[in-house]
């Protein structure tokens, strides 16, 4: 018995449908899951509609909609947010609408912001489909609409809709919209559908339950690791210890002795086991012995590597942003200050470690189950290693425990790695490929190990008349698909955040060097922002303090040209009360962050125990543009400031003196725990300007706000991550 | 080899390996999926069940050890204080990802179980092994409280 063969009853009811509304192209209602590939290309069954140029709002007759996401779930809440944007525009019954994942189509379900590639990532799921999505239910709500007209015989006008229900009000007549969903199929679809005003806004800014609360809490929430097909062989794959080694040569003879194991076979990233079971796969791989080809190896340790972007960040790199002139700023300044700030390697270590299923399509093709977060390159990859045409890679987008960027691989390195092992097996018994948490730890595809050094100056008013700043890491994007965001020799995810600041200063200049290590990097929760946010805000706060200047008032003074960030940190400091004094042995930080279009600031009561800063209380303001889903903001503001409050107070990844990852599992490369969460205040700044994305922005700010209170308590600001290495050394 | 128990107050055997951790059994040939792996060391709580009414970690029970007894996976719980926690997870939207839920749910019914009005303290240290990297933590707090207050009445 698969989970995959056995949908909730209330999802086998819909998709059984032989009939309905379907704004989109041929989706037939006959599908399975979680995942709507299986609905849109599963052969013939179903009545096949083609309509208008959107392909995400089903109807069935029995009165359900069905939206599909085009984005992936694993945490962020698209599957709540854009079905509201849908329900709202539709006047849809909150209860009646059901989500799942877009099949992987880049000519639908292309990210506007990626240009022609599917995929989640930056933020950006809201922000690029406010108006799509609304369009979208709007486009169907006049279709129902002008179906019953046509039925009832009345004018369009004169027909009402609200929470699902259709009305005409003279005649007495209403009918739902599974009832009317047939022959709004048949109705063209509006080339410019009307879209409400804010004030007729029935969901979107109020709070509805999230669609995926009820199956996560009852364990029915499948997950790729919960698929299982028949005659499925699991498998896990030996990697090298050192980023960069190859197989040399191996020895299986120990581990083929495991019982059910099925076999072992050499791809380019390892050696891969395959086995009936997972317990198997497991210890037979525990039973290999494979050498190691370590000559493009990496092995410097993670010191040696920091030490080399030290030395480079002591000159001035490739210019990231600039005004006025660094050199006679810091000339004519009468302080300066300087600092030097190492950031380390972090693991995403998101709770599922990535998995992926593959199994042989009768029609020759593949179908793949698998967290996909950039379903354009990961179609590609397995494509190539496949054989096939990437519309021959059916994706299923999965549920997935978590991400925060490590599914979104530009070099779609897992997705090769899948289809790598299929191939290996035969390329016609379906696999399931695991990574265990070691292979997440020690797996690589990092943040960046970045160093920075700042370099202020102030005059004798104690006003910052000089700001430099320069930063040296590595670049993940060179060549993948989204290599152009390199230009001039500045990878803009290593600089974001520094290359522009929200303090006016006359003499500015950010510049960066490109270092790169075998050590495969990439974007981690809220990327450049993690570091940049972090010298920025530690940094101002410093040259602030220099001044004589409050960290609040200081800042808002220099934020002219910043004024959504400027109304975000002066929400934040009503909420903490500034000014006032901290409870014995506490003090306050706060820092301020601009990233993915949104505005957060937050403030932090912090003492320190044991050599570690204990975080009481964090009061965090967001200005995010119209709040689809109020509790979903703060959920993410939340959320995020744990996630980035583990990596700052616990977590860096370190090369040994040969270059192995020193770090295996949860017990060395330690999560925030619940007894380690503050508590937290969020509130929302009321806007009217279009949504932007709160799935990272809740990050960057809590490491320096946290940081800022340490320094007030001890004196310094912890410059080398994270804060219980500069703590406790 | 084969081993004898209770999963949600059915009679499984299964003949395995006696070492395989009760949580790919779980998986593997029960196909109760809804215990996850998350770290395989008991270090992340994800793979939370009840053996015999306590929570343990599947992924370092050997299925050997627990013959003859009753398992209860999060498909199988049930009572007031499961129905009180998952009443309270949907008030508060908990999950996030989602992922490591079962046995946030699993270790806060069993809390809940022993003690049905545990403070902050009590809630920290009973979901101390259960990590959440999306960090729900502030609703997880919130969620159990309101599930002992619920069942108060």
């Amino acid at each position: 018995m698969a989970p995959f063969d056995t949908p909730t009853p209330s999802r086998r009811a819909f998709l059984t449908g032989a009939a309905g509304l379907v704004i989109g192209v041929a989706l037939p209602l006959k599908g399975r899951a979680q995942s709507g590939a299986e609905s849109v290309l599963g052969g013939a069954a179903g009545g096949e509609t083609t309509f208008a140029p959107n392909a995400f709002i089903r109807i069935s007759p029995d009165n359900l909609v069905t939206v599909l996401i085009k984005h992936i779930e694993f945490g962020q809440g698209p599957w709540t947010g854009l079905s509201t944007l849908v329900a709202d525009e539709m006047d849809a019954d909150w209860s009646q609408i059901r989500a799942e994942h877009a099949p992987a189509d880049a000519s639908l379900y292309a990210n506007a912001a990626f240009g022609p590639i599917q995929g989640t990532g930056g933020s950006t799921a809201m922000a690029v489909s406010y108006e799509l999505m609304r369009k979208a239910g709007a486009a169907a709500r006049a279709m129902l609409i002008a179906a019953a007209a046509e039925t009832w015989d009345v004018p369009a006008s004169e027909i009402a809709i609200s929470k699902g229900v259709l009305s005409h009000a003279a005649s007495s007549r209403s009918g739902n919209f599974g009832e009317f969903a047939e022959a709004a199929a048949t109705q063209t679809p509006p080339a410019e559908p009307t879209l409400k005003t804010p004030d007729q806004f029935v969901y979107i800014g109020k709070d509805v339950p999230k669609l995926d609360t009820g199956m996560k809490s009852t364990g029915e929430a499948v997950f790729t690791l919960d698929v299982y097909r028949d005659d499925m062989m699991t498998v896990v794959v030996e990697h090298p210890k050192k980023f960069g080694a190859t197989v040399s040569s191996f020895d299986d003879a120990e581990a083929r002795r495991v019982p059910r194991v099925k076999d072992i076979k050499q791809i380019s990233s390892g050696v891969a086991v395959f086995a009936e079971n997972t317990y198997a796969a497991l210890k037979a791989r525990k039973a290999l012995r494979v050498e190691w080809n370590e000559s493009g190896a990496e092995r410097r340790s993670s010191d040696a590597i920091a030490q080399e972007r030290q030395e480079k960040a002591k000159n001035r790199g490739a210019v990231a942003g600039e005004n006025g002139s660094i050199d006679e700023g810091l000339n004519a300044a009468t302080t300066t200050h300087e600092a030097e700030y190492v950031f380390p390697y972090l693991v995403h270590a998101p709770m599922e470690p990535l998995d992926a299923v593959i199994e042989r399509h009768e029609d020759g093709g593949v179908e793949v189950w698998m967290g996909s977060q950039i379903q354009t390159g990961d179609q590609q990859a397995m494509a190539q290693v496949c054989g096939l045409e990437p519309a021959q890679v059916r994706i299923n987008t999965m549920l997935a425990g978590g991400s925060f960027g490590r599914r979104a691989q530009p070099t779609s390195q897992f997705a090769q790695e899948a289809a790598e092992v299929f191939m290996a097996a035969g390329g016609q018994t379906p696999v399931k490929l695991m990574w265990t948490r070691e292979d997440d730890i020690r797996g690589g595809f990092y943040r960046p190990l970045t160093v920075h050094r700042l370099r202020g100056g102030l005059d004798d008013a104690g006003d910052i008349v000089a700001w430099e700043q320069t930063i040296a890491g590595q670049s993940f994007l060179a060549g993948s698909a989204f290599e152009g965001l390199i230009q001039n020799g500045v990878d803009s995810t290593m600089v974001e955040g520094a290359s522009v600041i929200p303090y006016a200063v006359p003499n500015f200049n950010t510049s960066v060097h490109i270092v790169n290590s075998p050590v495969t990097t990439l974007w981690w929760r809220s990327v450049g922002h993690t570091h940049t946010g972090y010298a920025v805000e530690t940094f101002i706060d410093e040259l602030l303090e220099k001044g004589g200047k409050d960290a609040v008032e200081g800042r808002l003074a220099l934020m002219g040209d910043h004024q959504r960030l400027a109304g975000a940190l002066q929400k934040a400091a009503d909420m903490a009360g500034w000014g006032r004094a901290a409870p014995d042995g506490h003090a306050f930080g706060v820092a301020a962050v601009e990233s993915f279009r949104s505005y957060v600031a937050q403030i932090a009561e912090v003492s320190i125990e044991n050599g570690t800063p204990k975080v009481h209380n964090v009061w965090c303001a967001v200005d995010c543009g119209v709040a689809v889903n109020p509790e979903v903001i703060r959920a993410q503001m939340e959320g995020g400031i744990g996630y980035g409050l583990s990596a700052i107070l616990f977590n860096e990844l370190t090369l040994g003196d040969d270059g192995a990852v020193m770090q295996s599992n949860f017990h060395d490369y330690r999560s925030l725990r619940i007894g380690e969460m503050p508590a937290v205040s969020v509130e929302i700044i009321p806007s009217a300007e279009a949504p932007t994305g709160v799935g990272e922005p809740g990050v960057p700010p809590i490491g320096p706000a946290v940081a800022n209170a340490v320094r007030r308590l001890t004196g310094e600001t912890p410059r080398q991550l994270p804060m219980i290495k500069a703590l406790q050394a | 080899m084969s081993t004898t128990f209770n999963v949600n107050d059915e009679e499984k055997t299964v003949d395995v390996d006696p070492d395989t951790p009760l949580l790919w059994v779980l998986r593997d040939d029960l196909r109760l999926t809804g215990t996850k792996f998350g770290c395989g060391i008991a270090q992340c709580g994800a793979c939370t069940v009840h053996v015999n009414g306590q929570p343990r970690r599947s992924c370092v029970t050997p299925v050997s050890s627990i013959e003859g007894q009753n398992v209860t996976t999060i498909e199988g719980l049930s009572g007031p204080e499961a129905d009180a926690v998952r009443e309270a997870w949907a008030e508060f939207d908990t999950p996030q990802c989602g992922y490591c839920q079962s046995g946030q749910v699993m270790t806060a019914t069993a809390l809940l179980a022993r003690n049905s009005k545990p403070s902050d303290e009590d809630i920290d240290n009973a979901l101390n092994g259960n990590i959440c990297r999306c960090a729900t933590y502030v609703r997880i707090r919130k969620a159990v409280k309101a599930a002992g207050e619920a069942m108060e009445g």
